[in-house]
């Protein structure tokens, strides 16, 4: 594949054959594996859901991550209590994973929130304007430098943060201005990269003539590829950048090589600009087949498992569609009375006006 | 009273909050050692550290993107931008991120930032360095804008900014800086948001903010010896605006001239001719003019003085008013 390494990390082959790579080693358990395999199986059900709920008209917009699930659950795995991730947009497999509840992604998507008004304190909020969470990932971290949570002997009271972008945003002025920023600052801070191979319909090689990792160096700082559809090479990989991050060893570069199976977003037709059979071969190097032989080959799952998985995705789909009917609009007042923390006469003038003009049509 | 340059005023403000606040950070290009190219941040890498006033790297956006992260932190940055005409890099992110933050997380994440930029000409500097770009802020929702003219206010007005919990665009008026004047340490100051009377009078109002309050004044001095009283309102707020004191004194002239560097179409004086006219149409005995810049890019230093709203211009605007 083109810009896939010889060197790229794999602990898992797209068969599911366990292979072993000389510097990374899967340190965590079946329970781990299962718990990935269960996180990937939601991640994705809740994504086929919510591409069906955009087609009922019920979401404005919906970015599918079909695919890509290794990718975001290998790296939740390396997330633990006072790390915190700062998302792009597609990454509602980590998302879940992260105990972020499904009606805020929702909201974002039906239009009923501006922004997601509430994530927890591990999971920022999305960002849509390309790149630009790099930089507030990078200021976040330079403050937990600050604030004394980073190198301390203490292992336990360290901390790191992760981004994600994807391969587009690596043009981005605001992602390499970010790169700059964490290495002069030696900020804990792991960027993760999900090359999914295109931006809309721009291929990778118009946003680069090199991997991607191979850019890390440039900026003074560690970059490695890895398997983005293999979950025990991910998690490997992402633990071992986030120990990093929280020893006060700086910044590390991380870039998923991974395939974006579905559209850009719903709105998005990728029978335009891509080749069928590309598909193709990128659905035999599917994550979760791959995770799914892999477990069944060491004995630790079988055929009621997996039923049993299916289940709880059903069960999954009925609460999606549920929520959606839950989520209610943003008042006009809310609107206003977000717009400052410190409330302005000038605004809360217009905010009369509005309320004013509105309850006209109420009297009659 | 002791008398300081604008530059000093701001200098011992911004070190009242260094010392007040161990969340308040200090970043920009060559704030450290240098103490920025005005030197206003002189001293205060030596007293506070490099971990609290912070040479950045060569990246507006980069500056600011990461203190949305600071703020995000919980802390307070007021970072420097070290010319007006090298704020649009950092555009996207103060637009599109920093103005939006409190409201798009309802409220739960406020941006106390400070973005302080040097602006204004009449330095006799080179392209991109005598910028105005106050009007793309203050049409930003989510963003306050303020601008001293004198060092008093500078003192005061950067404090209040930094305790303030929305971001707030810090406009200095560059060819000011040097310009001497009282500072009250003990006085409790006026609010922010505020506007001020710099000078009372009864037969126009000039209004005027930043740079151009000092011109303004000496041209009420000129105008006095004609016999004719100019009141002169400082906004010194942009975002919002001191409704209520702009129309209180227009309402008792009944004539009003808005006075700024900025570009003519769509300035701060469209709006506030626009708001004059729509609350005072039947009080005003003749329409709000503007005396601004020109709609052409900023001229070259050698021809500024024909640019930029000087004295006579605005006498010529007086006139014009007074006769309607």
């Amino acid at each position: 594949m083109l810009g896939q390494s010889d060197d790229m990390v794999q602990l898992l082959t797209p068969d599911g054959r366990r292979v072993d790579h000389p510097e990374f080693t899967f340190r965590g358990t079946t329970d781990d594996l299962l718990r990935s395999l269960r996180d990937m199986w939601l991640g994705r059900r809740f994504d086929v859901e919510a591409i069906a709920l955009q087609r009922h008209g019920e979401l404005g917009m919906w970015p599918p991550q079909l695919g890509q699930e290794a990718a975001q659950i290998g790296a939740a795995r390396a997330i633990r209590d006072g790390d915190h991730v700062f998302p792009s947009y597609r990454e509602h497999s980590m998302a879940l994973a992260l105990g972020v509840p499904m009606q805020q992604i929702l909201g974002f998507f039906r239009g009923t929130d501006a922004g997601i008004w509430e994530m927890n304190d591990k999971f920022r909020t999305y960002a849509l304007v390309i790149g630009v969470q790099t930089l507030h990932a990078v200021g976040y971290a330079m403050g937990l430098q600050f604030d004394g949570l980073v190198g301390n002997d203490d292992e336990s009271t360290n901390s790191g943060v992760m981004v994600f972008h994807g391969d587009g945003a690596s043009s981005q002025g605001d992602v390499n201005e970010a790169y700059v920023f964490a290495a002069s600052y030696n900020a804990p801070v792991v960027f993760f990269c999900q090359n999914n191979q295109w931006a809309i319909s721009e291929p990778i090689t118009l946003q680069s003539r090199i991997p991607l990792y191979e850019r890390a160096r440039g900026f003074g700082f560690p970059g490695i590829q890895v398997d983005g559809n293999d979950v025990l090479a991910v998690q490997a990989v992402s633990e071992w950048a986030m120990d990093r991050a929280r020893r006060g060893d700086g910044p590390t570069f991380i870039e998923a090589y991974t395939y974006r199976m579905g559209a850009h977003t719903t709105a998005d037709d990728p029978t335009k600009y891509r080749a069928r059979d590309e598909e193709e071969a990128w659905r035999g190097r599917d994550p979760i087949n791959r995770l799914v032989a892999h477990l069944r080959d060491i004995d630790a799952i079988d055929d009621a498992h997996l039923k049993a998985l299916e289940e709880e995705a059903d069960e999954l789909g009925v609460r999606t569609r549920a929520s959606i009917k839950e989520l209610t609009d943003r008042t006009m007042d809310e609107l206003f009375a977000g717009v400052y923390a410190e409330p302005t006469v000038a605004l809360e003038a217009q905010r009369r006006q509005f309320k004013e003009f509105a309850d006209s049509f109420e009297e009659d | 009273m002791e008398k300081l340059t604008m530059a000093k005023a701001l200098n011992r403000g911004m070190r009242r909050a260094l010392q007040a606040d161990p969340k308040v950070l200090l970043a920009g290009e060559d704030i450290g050692k240098l103490g920025g190219v005005f030197r206003v941040t002189e001293g205060l890498q030596a007293e506070f550290g490099e971990n609290r006033v912070i040479d950045s790297p060569l990246a507006e956006s980069g500056i600011v993107g990461t203190a949305i992260g600071l703020a995000m932190r919980g802390y307070r940055t007021v970072m420097e931008i070290q010319f007006d005409g090298f704020v649009y890099p950092a555009f996207s992110q103060i637009v599109s991120q920093l103005a939006r933050m409190h409201g798009r997380t309802g409220g739960k994440v406020p941006m106390p930032v400070v973005i302080r930029i040097p602006y204004g000409g009449g330095i006799g500097s080179i392209e991109h360095h005598s910028e105005s770009p106050e009007a793309y802020f203050a049409h930003t929702p989510g963003l306050k804008v303020v601008t001293p003219s004198n060092p008093n206010d500078a003192y005061w007005m950067i404090q209040q900014s930094i305790r303030s919990d929305d971001p707030v665009i810090f406009l200095e008026p560059k060819r000011r800086y040097q310009t001497k004047g009282g500072v009250d340490f003990e006085s409790r100051p006026a609010p922010l948001h505020s506007a001020s009377i710099a000078r009372y009078g009864t037969d126009a109002t000039l209004l005027a903010y930043g740079p151009t309050v000092p011109t303004c004044l000496e041209a009420a001095d000129i105008a006095a010896e004609e016999g004719r009283s100019l009141e002169v309102v400082d906004l010194r707020t942009l975002s919002p605006i001191d409704w209520v004191t702009l129309m209180n004194s227009v309402s008792r002239t009944k004539r009003a001239i808005v006075v700024h560097e900025a570009h003519l179409s769509l300035g701060m004086g469209s709006e506030i001719a626009a708001r004059l006219h729509e609350e005072l149409f039947y009080v005003m005995e003749s329409p709000v003019l503007r005396v601004t810049g020109y709609d052409m890019p900023y001229p070259p230093a050698r021809v500024e003085h024909q640019y930029l709203p000087g004295v006579d211009r605005i006498l010529d605007a007086v006139d014009k008013s007074l006769a309607y």
